[in-house]
């Protein structure tokens, strides 16, 4: 950490000049535009973003089915999800993203299960509407307290034309208005998952808002306070240590998307005075449409580490009363010690780190702060599939010289780290073994390492003991070849 | 035993080519060939002729039934008909679902995979319209039919899917070895049509193979499920059909590349034969009412 900005970005930059030279000129031509360095002061991180990635690299990227089963969709609880085709992808997707939940699991509640219509030969030749009208009276009949049925489109579907949203409009006029909802994300449409996140979006708009009959649910009282989590998939729980610092600042949270999410709950969304955005990458289409069509305003919260949650109780209070204000005061006062003793014990040992991130969604930024308040610095970050808006929201988070990289390949992000050297990476399951296996410690960031939850106070109490486990294992001391000590 | 060959019959839509295909195959039996028709059409109507049946059992519609095409046998889908020719229907979707292409794919692989070319010196493929995607390209590809024959006529748009099925055997023709066994003609009685295909086999690289003249026998035997070679095997039209069986025998081998040309070079021949007019580039996507105008 001795070095100066300056020298730092000299540093970086021929670091990215060393890396594109491995690739073609044309090759490297495109990647330069998606690597670069923040420079204080600008709008944005400098780098592109949102494009179809190069054939030839390993890129880490999903698919627009991934997007919206596995992200947006897979977590609704109590509707049954079809993965709608030959059965890999659904065998793949299984189980979901450790999107906790309550519920029974098979009676009233189904993200644990794998629902598939396991394509065969013939379903392609003869097309599967047939067949998925059959599959939902099965799950009518298995599962009858099912609340709905999504349709996850995989790519054949789009291939051969199958009318889903025929077999959608038929087989919910069948069973007196059931959701039904069919999903265009086959996997080849866009350049990532980020287009599943939106038609997921789309399709609650088209086939949950719109079909929404006013008479359904007369017993919803609105309060003042009525506010929702929107774009929290409650990945170890994350969903219900927020929950709990919302509901003790005295707002009162009537849906969660879609972590431990109801059907129910997105219908009732659009009462609500205020929609909290947590992930704004796969949220924000919803968000916006709120606000058009039922003049929602919605507001960007940070639950990652002590400073920000404060800032997010703030900033949450600041759009209801003087009640509500003074209560988040006092929740913050409240978990003070918490905090203090969290950060007596894991920040001297952590103090001065570095880190390199690489993840999708919001986490790219939203965690920096997490970091920052054990002493630790992030030193490089970059989108799977982030946009622009994305990056430029990255610029409040980072400083002067940080290493940018958006869509990296796992060549860019092993010759990144092996240069940079940082204390810690933090990255998806691809990446963890590479790394580990370089010496680096490293945190699964995504899915926190079947570990959490990571969101709000008492999760920043579990992110700091993780973090320090990760880099303070005697593992590493043991990771020299005695080969290589000899010499 | 010869070597074995494979040939396919391509074409518009309606232009004759299982008409065409059957009286020539069954030709090609009087001449002690063995013979197997592999129809490529969701439609099945590539050997109704050969075994007097309105539509056989096609391999998709069987393999839907039992499950899928591993469950069956090859004397579930195999019809014998006139002449001991050998027919099978790959069958597909009705109109407007699945994929009739992955049905022809899969038909394909199931009668190599259980020997349906064993025994016999021709495989011939009947194939819908045109090119239109992978699947209906799969007769033409590596180890399939090495002689496309299309069917067409002096219509424009004949020759224009004539034309374009060229561009689809060019596409295998250096991986796979398929080549352009020829044009066959198949009279529509338009103005200058054997000049016209002649011209157009030139320029395709290629040559008009038969020029088949249209004659009424042909619908008379269709009427009755029969070729013409079944139905009056002494007449005219049939030595017709025997002639065209006797070139496509004698071309083994002599199959070329093709050359296909573009939209505009299409356009001149028929201008050079005068059946088009010289195109007024000014006038090109003006109405009626404009073109008053400016001339007034």
């Amino acid at each position: 950490m001795s070095m100066t900005v300056e020298e730092r970005k000299a540093v970086n930059k021929a670091l990215i000049d060393e890396v594109l030279k491995a690739y073609p000129d044309k090759m490297a031509k495109r990647r330069a535009k998606h690597l670069g360095q923040y420079e204080e002061g600008k709008p944005d991180c400098g780098v592109k973003s949102n494009i179809k990635s190069l054939p030839g690299v390993m890129t880490i990227r999903g698919c627009a089915y991934a997007g919206s089963k596995g992200v947006v969709w897979g977590p609704i609880k109590d509707m049954v999800h079809i993965s709608h085709g030959p059965v890999g992808c659904g065998q793949y997707s299984w189980a979901a993203r450790r999107n906790y939940y309550i519920g029974t699991t098979g009676i009233d509640t189904f993200v644990t299960m794998q629902f598939t219509s396991d394509f065969q030969e013939k379903d392609i030749v003869f097309g599967g509407d047939k067949k998925l009208d059959k599959i939902i009276d099965e799950i009518q009949g298995l599962f009858p307290l099912n609340k709905g049925i999504s349709i996850q489109s995989e790519c054949p579907i789009g291939l051969i034309g199958d009318d889903i949203e025929a077999v959608s409009k038929k087989k919910s006029k069948e069973y007196e208005g059931h959701t039904i909802v069919p999903v265009r994300c086959e996997g080849f449409r866009g350049v990532s998952q980020s287009l599943g996140h939106h038609l997921a979006n789309d399709a609650i708009r088209d086939w949950v808002f719109d079909k929404l009959d006013g008479s359904k649910r007369p017993e919803f009282e609105s309060t003042p306070y009525d506010v929702t989590i929107i774009g929290d998939y409650n990945i170890g729980g994350d969903a219900w240590s927020s929950r709990i610092l919302l509901e003790e600042i005295g707002l009162r949270v009537i849906a969660q998307w879609s972590g431990d999410g109801t059907i129910a709950e997105l219908e009732n969304t659009p009462k609500a005075k205020l929609n909290l955005i947590h992930c704004y990458r796969s949220m924000n289409y919803i968000s916006r449409h709120m606000e058009e069509k039922y003049g929602i305003p919605w507001v960007e919260y940070n639950f990652f580490g002590p400073t920000k949650i404060a800032a997010s109780l703030r900033e949450i209070a600041s759009h209801f009363d003087d009640t509500i204000k003074a209560n988040a005061e006092a929740v913050i006062a409240k978990y003070q010690p918490l905090v203090d003793a969290v950060l007596a014990k894991y920040r001297p040992r952590l103090l001065d780190k570095t880190v390199m991130l690489y993840v999708g969604g919001l986490r790219p930024r939203h965690v920096i702060g997490a970091y920052e308040d054990l002493g630790m610095k992030v030193v490089g970050t970059g989108y799977e599939f982030g946009h622009n808006d994305d990056y430029q929201r990255t610029t409040h988070y980072i400083g002067d010289a940080t290493l940018i990289y958006d869509d990296v390949t796992g060549y860019e992000f092993e010759k990144f780290v092996e240069k940079i050297q940082p204390d810690l990476i933090g990255s998806g399951i691809k990446e963890k073994y590479v790394f580990q296996k370089m010496g680096v410690p490293f945190r699964q960031m995504h899915s926190w390492d079947y570990s959490g939850p990571y969101h709000g106070y008492d999760g920043f109490a579990i992110f700091a003991r993780d973090m320090d486990m990760a880099i303070s294992s005697p593992v590493w001391k043991l990771a020299k070849a005695p080969w290589k000590a000899a010499a | 035993m010869a070597k074995l060959r494979q040939i396919a019959f391509y074409g518009k839509g309606g232009i004759g080519k299982s008409t065409t295909s059957q009286n020539t195959l069954a030709a090609l039996s009087e001449m002690g060939q063995k013979i197997l028709i592999v129809g490529c059409d969701p439609k099945a109507d590539s050997t109704r002729l050969i075994l007097h049946a309105k539509a056989q059992d096609t391999i998709l519609s069987l393999a839907a039934e039992a499950g899928s095409v591993e469950d069956l046998e090859l004397e579930d889908v195999m019809k014998i008909g006139y002449r001991d020719i050998r027919c099978v229907e790959s069958g597909g979707p009705e109109p407007g679902v699945g994929c009739a292409g992955r049905g022809v794919i899969t038909s394909i692989n199931f009668l190599e995979e259980n020997g349906a070319y064993d025994g016999v010196d021709y495989v011939s493929y009947d194939v819908l319209g045109d090119v239109v995607c992978g699947g209906f390209a799969m007769p033409i590809r590596e180890n399939k039919a090495q002689e496309i024959y299309i069917v067409m006529s002096g219509e424009m748009m004949a020759m224009y899917a004539a034309n374009n099925i060229s561009k689809g055997i060019l596409k295998y023709a250096n991986s796979g070895g398929v080549r352009l066994g020829g044009l066959v003609c198949n009279e529509r009685q338009t103005d200058k049509e054997l000049e016209l295909a002649d011209s157009l086999a030139k320029m395709l690289g290629s040559r008009l193979i038969h020029f088949v003249p249209r004659d009424n026998i042909v619908q008379h035997a269709e009427l009755r499920r029969m070729t013409v070679l079944e139905y009056a095997p002494e007449s005219k039209q049939a030595q017709e059909y025997r002639d065209l069986a006797t070139k496509i025998h004698a071309n083994a081998g002599n199959g070329t590349i093709p050359t296909p040309i573009t939209m505009d070079q299409l356009e001149d021949l028929l201008m050079e034969h005068g059946i088009m007019k010289s195109v007024d580039e000014s006038q090109v996507g003006k109405s009626a009412a404009e073109l008053a105008a400016a001339a007034a």
